[in-house]
């Protein structure tokens, strides 16, 4: 046996790729209920989407906040009581708020849907946001901010997308304690009421599923005045900085620099996006990226430096993201700018294309891995908008991009003074 | 209401296979017709507590190192990606497991690789120096620039006064890591990267036969070396309530107090478990319910165990709400210890807390790389057979139990205690 030499390997290029379908129907007020139908363990997840995200806010956090207190109580439970039967049946309920939407997600074990979903209900109908609730909640974020605030990363992590998209912007804008200060009750009672319960929603189930889900369903949330999703969503302007260039000191006994470079980037509806997700992937997007090869591994400047395109539905930027040694932030800025050069002036070795390929193609078919990231790849595409052949489409990208259009991308985009570039300490 | 009785549920039994061969490797398959992938796991027995304590951070030091080629391949990573992996790593106290992910098809890549950085590695001395650099930063990027980020290192000197867990898997200081030789490279691999010392998992779309056939062909050839025989200090029992102070430019003053609980075998170990889920872990909780909600003395209360192998910590950790005496704070908490104490807990708390931890499992168990791992940390264990009979044992803790433990534990001389003051 020659251990030197590889064994053979199936290209994962080979490997024909297919997204399981999912089913839908309609409960009886229109709202779309997409489902999966999969897995061995007997769990469930179902997640109710509403366009209620900081998109829709006039003062600041309001989409957060009204989000967050969802669980707070109702006008016959309690905050605890509300959390004391979750709890009782195994059952995690969480929410989210992001830009555009925001969410509320069950995860449960299937048997015990039928005692839980009129708690969802309860929750999405009758929330009082009490001013106790709301003061506590105040109080707690306000600190927790100030623990963030500390943390060179949070700061970087905010100030960019500022610089990017403006701060008036819902992708750009960020929280300061006088924010949270003004939030108050009957705001977000308002927002409730339009962006919730008379609100724009959509649904997705997957897990094992009981076979009268539909009923289950229908009886939890058929009858209420929800509006199905029309994915139309009034424009709002960005106000991007002038300056591209920032170094900030925010603690003086820091020992790292959070480094931010990012440039504006389409979204998913333009044509190079699926290009650009191969060549991000090969420039910062894995663990054998150039930057990666480069930064990490050869000059040991970082315990890690990524590179992605934010997950945005409208407008979007591409970032290259790092924590580095105080000393070494200018060189490491120098050396992504250096790879960056690399791709414009040579093109990509074709074994090293080979390779991100099949990582890429393993990394997709090792994430189909069970109904719940089967249905989050199915969610992205509904939520952008798009279609199954979205995904069959990127496929064939990842499968037939060349060496020259990779180099004819970064020559488009993949030049310095695009770039904003920042640096926290 | 009606107590559910979720024993009725059938959770989904993890099967597997067990084999040994002459070199003293243990392997174990768990099929899963439903995924296209399959996962190699190897867990190695060496944590940080295998350290010297004038080198400590050297286990995951050499983690790192396991990445930097081997004897026949000089990159790990590569050959990998190309047949469509993934892979990662990670090093605790107890031990180090590195696991890969690929298209089942190209299961062999995997066995090829494990197998040579288990024969031997590369030791090359560029990437020893790239990775005492990478891990430094490591260490600042976690412990340093942030927040609060010593606590846990203060805390372990406090907590443990022989036993190896008096230092962090990331090591006591800079200077440990900054000082390794590529002697304590080799000595270190020698002493515990042997086939006797490992554990290989082989999950997702295989078959018995083709992992029999590809250890017989990759891993049978490999030296079983010398057995590792471990044998720390024992950690003597604590007769008397400790305490420490720090000042430090954080925003919010913070209390931090841990107890002395069991090892990871021991059967009080589900009831200690359990307790955590009592005081907080969920909305419902007691800690965050009277110490968040109602008298609203912190603005975040936890409570956990790290789930050591050796006898562990239970730990609270909480932020003062600006203003509250460090005193009350305190009182409160042992306010809250003494009520479960004196009035142990409602049969439908404890189902509550029950059913939490099954569905918790239900869940993890979704992923087949957390199953990969599950079986390698079970036989590590010794006994793999407990990955199916967890749910039953966290099932059988009484009330009673619960109540007597929590009498045992919370006990004052049992307590350790870190009051982090902010300069601001």
């Amino acid at each position: 046996m020659n251990r030197k030499l590889a064994p053979n390997i199936k290209d994962a290029i080979e490997f024909n790729l297919q997204l399981k379908p999912h089913k839908k129907f309609t409960l009886d007020n229109g709202i779309t209920v997409y489902t999966i139908d999969a897995g061995a363990q007997e769990v469930v997840q179902v997640e109710l989407v509403f366009y209620a995200g900081n998109w829709f806010e006039q003062e600041k956090n309001t989409a957060s906040t009204t989000n967050y207190l969802l669980k707070n109580g109702t006008s016959n439970k309690t905050a605890f009581e509300l959390n004391e039967i979750f709890e009782y049946y195994g059952a995690y309920c969480n929410r989210s708020c992001s830009n555009e939407t925001a969410t509320v997600s069950l995860s449960s074990l299937t048997k015990q849907l039928p005692e839980i979903l009129p708690l969802v209900r309860e929750m999405i109908t009758d929330s009082v946001f009490s001013e106790e609730e709301l003061d506590i909640y105040k109080q707690n974020a306000k600190q927790r901010l100030q623990v963030n605030l500390q943390k060179s990363d949070f700061i970087a992590t905010r100030l960019i997308d500022a610089h990017l998209y403006g701060e008036a912007h819902p992708y750009g804008k960020y929280t300061n304690p006088e924010d949270i200060d003004a939030l108050s009750s009957s705001h977000l009672k308002d927002f409730f009421k339009q962006y919730y319960l008379n609100g724009q929603c959509v649904a997705f189930v997957s897990g094992k599923l009981p076979i009268n889900i539909e009923q289950q369903l229908n009886s939890a949330f058929g009858d209420l005045p929800l509006k199905p999703f029309n994915n139309q969503l009034s424009n709002i302007i960005q106000t991007p900085a002038i300056k591209k260039k920032y170094r900030i000191q925010n603690d003086i006994n820091g020992v790292q620099g959070s480094i931010r470079i990012a440039r504006p980037f389409p979204n998913r509806h333009h044509p190079d996006f699926m290009k650009v997700m191969v060549l991000n992937t090969l420039f910062g997007g894995f663990f054998g990226s150039r930057l990666m090869s480069n930064i990490r591994e050869e000059k040991g400047y970082t315990y890690g430096i990524h590179s992605y395109v934010q997950n945005h539905i409208h407008e979007s930027a591409w970032l290259i993201s790092t924590e580095a040694g105080k000393d070494v932030c200018e060189a490491t800025i120098e050396e992504v700018y250096k790879e960056m050069k690399e791709l414009r002036e040579n093109l990509v070795d074709a074994e090293e294309l080979l390779l991100v390929r099949n990582y890429l193609i393993g990394n997709i078919l090792g994430d189909l891995d069970g109904p719940f990231h089967i249905m989050g790849r199915w969610k992205n595409l509904i939520l952008n908008n798009l279609t199954d052949d979205y995904f069959h489409r990127s496929i064939e990208t990842i499968k037939t991009i060349s060496t020259d259009e990779l180099q004819a991308l970064s020559k488009k985009y993949l030049n310095p003074e695009q770039f904003y570039e920042l640096v926290v300490i | 209401m009606n107590l559910v009785l979720f024993s009725t549920v059938h959770l989904h039994m993890i099967q597997f296979e067990k084999f040994e061969i002459a070199n003293g490797l243990k392997v174990l398959v768990h099929q899963d017709k439903s995924t296209p992938m399959a996962v190699v796991n190897v867990l190695y027995d060496v944590g940080a507590r295998d350290e010297d304590s004038s080198k400590t951070g050297f286990a995951h030091l050499f983690e790192h190192l396991m990445f930097g080629g081997s004897i026949n391949v000089p990159v790990y990573d590569e050959p990998l990606q190309l047949a469509g992996g993934d892979n990662n790593a990670f090093t605790t106290n107890d031990l180090t497991n590195y696991y890969c992910q690929l298209p089942a098809e190209n299961l062999e890549t995997a066995f090829w690789l494990e197998s040579d950085r288990m024969l031997s590695l590369a030791f090359s001395k560029k990437s020893l120096e790239v990775q005492r650099k990478v891990v430094c930063e490591e260490f600042k990027e976690h412990y340093i620039n942030k927040p609060y980020g010593d606590v846990w290192h203060k805390m372990r000197e406090l907590t443990y006064t022989v036993h190896p867990y008096r230092w962090m898997t990331i090591g006591a200081e800079l200077s440990h890591i900054e000082n390794a030789t590529l002697e304590d490279v080799k000595s270190f691999f020698n002493k515990h990267y042997n086939p006797s010392n490992a554990i290989l998992v082989v999950a997702g779309n295989v078959t018995v036969e083709e992992v029999k056939r590809l250890t017989d062909k990759w891993f049978a050839p490999i030296n079983a070396g010398h057995k590792y025989i471990r044998n720390l200090p024992l950690e003597p029992k604590q007769i008397a309530a400790r305490s420490s102070i720090i000042k430090a430019n954080v925003p919010l003053d913070a209390i931090y107090k841990c107890w002395h609980i069991y090892p990871r075998v021991d059967m009080r170990y589900y009831t200690a478990d359990l307790i955590t889920e009592i005081l907080s872990g969920g909305g419902s909780s007691r800690l965050f319910q009277a110490l968040v909600k109602e008298k609203q003395l912190f603005s975040n209360i936890e409570c956990y165990h790290l789930g050591s192998t050796d006898a562990g910590l239970l730990t609270i950790e909480g932020k003062l709400v600006k203003g509250v005496k460090m005193e009350d704070a305190e009182s409160a908490i042992k306010a809250e210890l003494i009520k479960l104490q004196q009035e142990g807990i409602s049969q439908r708390e404890l189902e509550k807390v029950k059913n939490k931890t099954e569905s918790m499992i239900a869940f993890e168990d979704m992923s087949i790389t957390n199953r990969a791992a599950s079986l390698a940390m079970y036989e590590l264990m010794g006994d793999v057979n407990l990955i199916n009979k967890e749910l039953d044992r966290y099932r059988a803790v009484t009330a009673e139990e619960i109540q007597n433990e929590s009498k045992i534990i919370f006990d004052e001389k049992n307590c350790n205690t870190l009051y982090y003051y902010s300069n601001n």
